[in-house]
């Protein structure tokens, strides 16, 4: 038990980060240089100002008129990708990890605020997976990809509360959850957990074609 | 529900299809993903997150009883989505249903750009599936007729050379009774107003023509229209996926102004010329912008008022409502200089729809859904209901809709839905309250 712990919080977490940081250089570079023999029409346009205009309009919550017309979906994906990233980047759990080997450090969350933003994290998967089953215009779109991110978002939560609350089997469950941990790492680059840096673009782009050719705002 | 149940009988699509073999579409559809698509439909592609923001932005999903087969997410799902799911390798009968969806149930309006939190443009997705349509010889019928009269032509209608300019001259005529000495100057090198028009106008909206005449002879404006092809400034290519023939349209367009030498072209009160030009043929047949200066007459007559160069004996009696073309709000930002130009003209308020300006809906015939012709009338003006409810609660009696196709598309609104609503261009308006030099 202790060999395989010292496996999946070790080498397993090297490989998964080279995965994370390598995959995804790689597919902004690939796609980059796709964009550059395919897509000169469109990167030609490309516009500093209204790129980060739009990126930003976009970040405001129920600023872009696609937010305010879907009220729920915004508070609960906002609260989901802030907690997301927030949770494990602050948690004392991980940072004690990252002190013992690095002898870094920084300010963590309380447990009990860490707690309750798993569980926001949690119940918003539950609500995206309600979604998808039972709102009728997303369970047309949903495919077999929506659900496999999903659930590699949705593990490390799960598994890591459980852990932390030392429900079933401890030694088991925080194995289960380090591996769930290293997945979803190593995963953003090749699924449409890629959203994470492609929309970043999209949206600059977006917002150029709009701001520069179609004079209009696009939020 | 869905595209199986909804299908409409269309000549075009038929005969299309019964000469495709599922060879034959992998083939050609892998052509165009490969050699004319990158990085943005793969990132499109990938990271839209079907999570359903985009579904209230369409008018046909509002209008149809939230059918989500009409979610824009969904008609990208079952067009080229389900063509990159399966390698290009669909049936005949799939091309079919793609078409369309693709051709007459989107009008590349871009409302849903303004619901998608990642910025997918479902309107390129959709004019990619075009694409690869007219590649494959399966276009509807009437939309095609006027992609052969461009190719033929270098105007959509069909207008032969000499009537073109025999209508000019017969506008003149006719204007001469009512200003004596009006000139529709042809081919006048280094004229400031190089006037463009679509091939309609002369085919059957003279009085369009008679007015422009009447309201730019007013104005005193040095202008010209060219007596050779490339007068016309429509493209319907643009909406079938004939982009060769887009390209060579709007180049004769630009090459017509600059032979003449003119300071600038202004275009009369259509949409998608509007967008052909500024954004979207330009780029094809390779200019970031445009060679000569465009304007829509929105801004044109908005120069025209602001500067006093055309004065009004009366004003029009408001209050009216208007519709805020995609091509020239949504497309070109004109949403606020054409409610100065509506103030001017119009005693009374202007009543908003419930979605206006960069928001506002489809006329639901945009995108070359009505030039799809009387097979596909019934779906396409099923589609403005959500459009006529808004329309029917702003309790006023006319519509200001500065774009030829809205005019049409809510033509057929008004009628269908009982809205007892006149439609209006701001030409006409102008026309009937400025003051006459001669008079
Ligand atoms: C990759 C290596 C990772 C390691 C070695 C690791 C390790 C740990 C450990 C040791 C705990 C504490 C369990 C306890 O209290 O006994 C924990 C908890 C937790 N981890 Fe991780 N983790 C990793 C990745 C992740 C990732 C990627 C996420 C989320 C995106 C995550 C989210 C959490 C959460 C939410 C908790 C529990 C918080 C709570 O309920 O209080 N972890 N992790
Ligand atoms: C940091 C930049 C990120 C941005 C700007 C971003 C943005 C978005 C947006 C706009 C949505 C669609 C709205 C919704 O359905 O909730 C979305 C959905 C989603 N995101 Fe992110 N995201 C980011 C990072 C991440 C990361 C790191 C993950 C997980 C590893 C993630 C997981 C998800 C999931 C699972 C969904 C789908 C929810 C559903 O099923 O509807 N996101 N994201
Ligand atoms: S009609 Fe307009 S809103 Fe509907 S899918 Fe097409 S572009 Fe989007
Ligand atoms: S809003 Fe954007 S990401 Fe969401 S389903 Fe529509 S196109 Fe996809
Ligand atoms: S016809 Fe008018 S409203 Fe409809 S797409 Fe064109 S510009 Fe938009």
């Amino acid at each position: 038990m202790y060999g395989i712990y010292n496996f999946v919080t070790g080498p397993l977490v090297w490989a998964s980060f080279a995965i994370f940081i390598f995959g995804s250089i790689y597919r902004l570079i690939s796609m980059y240089a796709l964009a550059k023999k395919k897509d000169a029409v469109s990167l030609a346009y490309m516009d500093w100002k209204f790129s980060f205009r739009s990126i930003f309009n976009w970040l405001i919550p129920f600023n872009a008129l696609g937010w305010k017309k879907n009220p729920v979906l915004t508070v609960v994906t906002y609260v989901f990708h802030i907690c997301l990233l927030a949770t494990p980047i602050l948690l004392s759990a991980h940072i004690i990890l990252i002190e013992e080997s690095w002898g870094v450090s920084w300010w963590s969350l309380s447990d009990s605020t860490a707690d309750i933003m798993t569980i926001l994290v949690i119940a918003a998967c539950a609500f995206f997976a309600g979604r998808r089953l039972y709102q009728k215009d997303v369970r047309f779109l949903t495919t077999g990809q929506d659900w496999l991110i999903l659930a590699i978002a949705a593990l490390p939560f799960i598994t890591g509360f459980l852990a932390y609350h030392q429900l079933f089997n401890y030694q088991v469950m925080v194995i289960a959850h380090v591996l769930a941990g290293n997945i979803m790492i190593a995963a953003i680059p090749f699924t449409r957990l890629s959203h994470m840096f492609f929309a970043v673009f999209t949206r600059a782009y977006i917002g150029s074609e709009f701001g520069g050719i179609r004079k209009a705002k696009d939020w | 529900m869905g595209i199986q149940d909804r299908l409409i009988e269309d000549v075009g699509l038929r005969e299309g299809v019964s000469r495709l073999t599922e060879d034959k579409i992998q083939k050609t559809v892998n052509a165009v993903i490969q050699g004319e698509t990158g990085a943005r439909l793969k990132a499109y592609a990938e990271i839209c997150l079907r999570c359903g923001m985009c579904t209230e932005a369409c008018h046909f999903y509002l209008s149809h009883d939230q059918d989500p087969t009409y979610a824009p997410a969904a008609k990208v799902k079952q067009t080229i989505g389900t063509l990159l799911a399966n390698g290009g390798r669909v049936s005949p009968a799939q091309i079919y249903n793609m078409a369309q969806i693709a051709y007459s149930e989107c009008n590349l309006c871009r409302r849903c750009v303004h619901f998608c939190p990642v910025g997918v443009d479902t309107a390129y997705m959709m004019i990619t599936m075009r694409r690869i349509c007219h590649k494959l010889g399966v276009t509807p019928q009437y939309i095609q007729d006027t992609a052969h009269s461009h190719s033929a032509t270098f105007n959509q209608m069909w207008v032969k050379d000499d009537e073109w300019t025999d209508t000019l001259q017969w506008q003149e005529e006719e204007a001469r009774d009512e200003f004596p000495d009006l000139r529709i100057p042809l081919d006048k090198e280094g004229a400031d107003v190089y006037y463009s028009v679509i091939a309609p106008e002369p085919k059957f909206r003279t009085q369009l023509i008679y007015q422009a005449a009447a309201i730019l002879h007013t104005a005193k404006i040095d202008w010209t229209m060219p007596a050779e092809p490339g007068w016309d400034n429509s493209d319907m290519c643009m909406f079938t996926g004939d982009f060769e023939m887009m390209g060579r349209l709007k180049r004769k367009h630009f090459e017509s102004a600059q032979k003449l030498k003119v300071k600038r072209i202004v275009m009369g009160e259509c949409g998608h010329a509007f967008r052909s030009v500024y954004d979207v043929g330009n780029r094809w047949a390779g200019w970031k912008h445009y060679p000569v200066p465009v304007v829509h007459s929105v801004e044109f007559f908005w120069e025209l008022l602001t500067q006093g160069k055309i004065k009004l004996v009366s004003k029009y009696p408001g209050p009216v409502t208007l519709q805020d073309p995609c091509n020239i709000v949504r497309g070109r930002g004109l949403g606020d200089k054409l409610r100065d130009v509506i103030r001017i003209l119009v005693d009374g308020e202007i009543v908003e729809t419930a979605s206006n300006r960069e928001h506002n809906l489809c006329c639901s015939a945009g995108g070359g859904v009505i030039n799809c012709g009387p097979p596909f009338k019934n779906s396409r003006v099923a589609a403005c209901k959500a459009k006529a409810d808004q329309l029917r609660a702003t309790g006023v009696k006319t519509i200001i809709a500065p774009c030829h196709n809205c005019h049409g598309g809510l033509d057929d609104t008004v009628h269908k839905f009982e809205l007892g609503m006149d439609i209006k261009f701001l030409g006409d308006i102008i026309y009937q309250c400025m003051e006459r030099p001669e008079a």
